[in-house]
């Protein structure tokens, strides 16, 4: 059991990490043209609302949140480990426990938009 | 075994800062809360979204500040060059390509992720209607 849910958070992470190394640079990208003012026209509230109302808009909004928590999930989980938290059972939950609420409220809110 | 082990005294907070290589394995660990910071920024969005186009206007005005223009710098270098930049340089080593009889040199599998990464940022790009 221990090894299958071993599998399962590697899987998890691996996937995440690749995941975010390509999309989000540009994502944060984003982000910085907002705050600075200029909010790309894909971003006003009609396309980027038509977009996630579409199937395909969804699951991609939702495989981007759901393998970036739980990727930080599980290297938060190390990082805690490295800066001397040694309660690594408690330090698990907490952390899978955040990434499984945000895989919900990811889901809740996108299946909101329609 | 000896009856007095002789235990190396190693501080279990600061224990990077005794070698070159360990602050940056611990400068890439700490990408991570940017992936965590960034999901969960990205939740509030979609949460504006699904609420209303008030909702988002807020949203994206909440953050047309100074501090964020200076955030969102620091965290897009950040992020390139303690996370994507040292994903792609240990993929080879982390998924290695075998055709035939030889391994495909790693330098082809970095340039490969390197063009997937630009094709995917353009994608991404003209999905926003920045390109």
């Amino acid at each position: 059991m221990a090894v299958a849910k071993k599998a399962i958070v590697w899987g998890l992470f691996a996937a995440g990490g690749t995941l975010t190394a390509f999309v989000l640079p540009a994502l944060i990208a984003l982000f910085l043209l907002i705050a600075t003012g200029n909010v790309p026209e894909g971003l006003q509230f009609e396309q980027i609302h038509t977009f996630a109302a579409s199937w395909l808009g969804k699951a991609c909004l939702f495989i981007v949140l759901f393998l970036s928590v739980w990727h930080a999930a599980h290297r938060l989980r190390v990082v805690a480990h490295d800066f001397g938290i040694r309660k690594d059972a408690l330090v698990a939950s907490a952390v899978y426990t955040v990434a499984a609420i945000g895989t919900v409220l990811a889901a809740f809110y996108l299946l909101a938009i329609h | 075994m000896s009856r007095r082990p002789y235990i190396r005294p190693m501080s279990t907070t600061t224990w990077y800062m005794r070698n070159g290589r360990y602050k940056v394995y611990v400068l890439r660990e700490l990408s991570s809360f940017l992936v965590a910071f960034y999901s969960f920024l990205m939740i509030c969005g979609i949460a504006a979204l699904a609420d209303s186009a008030e909702r988002w206007s807020a949203f994206l005005a909440w953050q047309q500040c100074t501090s964020m223009v200076v955030f969102h710098g620091f965290a897009l270098l950040y992020f390139l060059f303690f996370q994507t930049f040292p994903w792609f340089k240990l993929a080879p080593k982390a998924m290695p390509v075998q055709v035939g009889e030889n391994k495909l040199p790693d330098s082809y599998i970095i340039i490969g992720h390197y063009v997937a990464w630009v094709v995917i940022t353009a994608i991404i790009f003209w999905l926003a209607g920045v390109l």
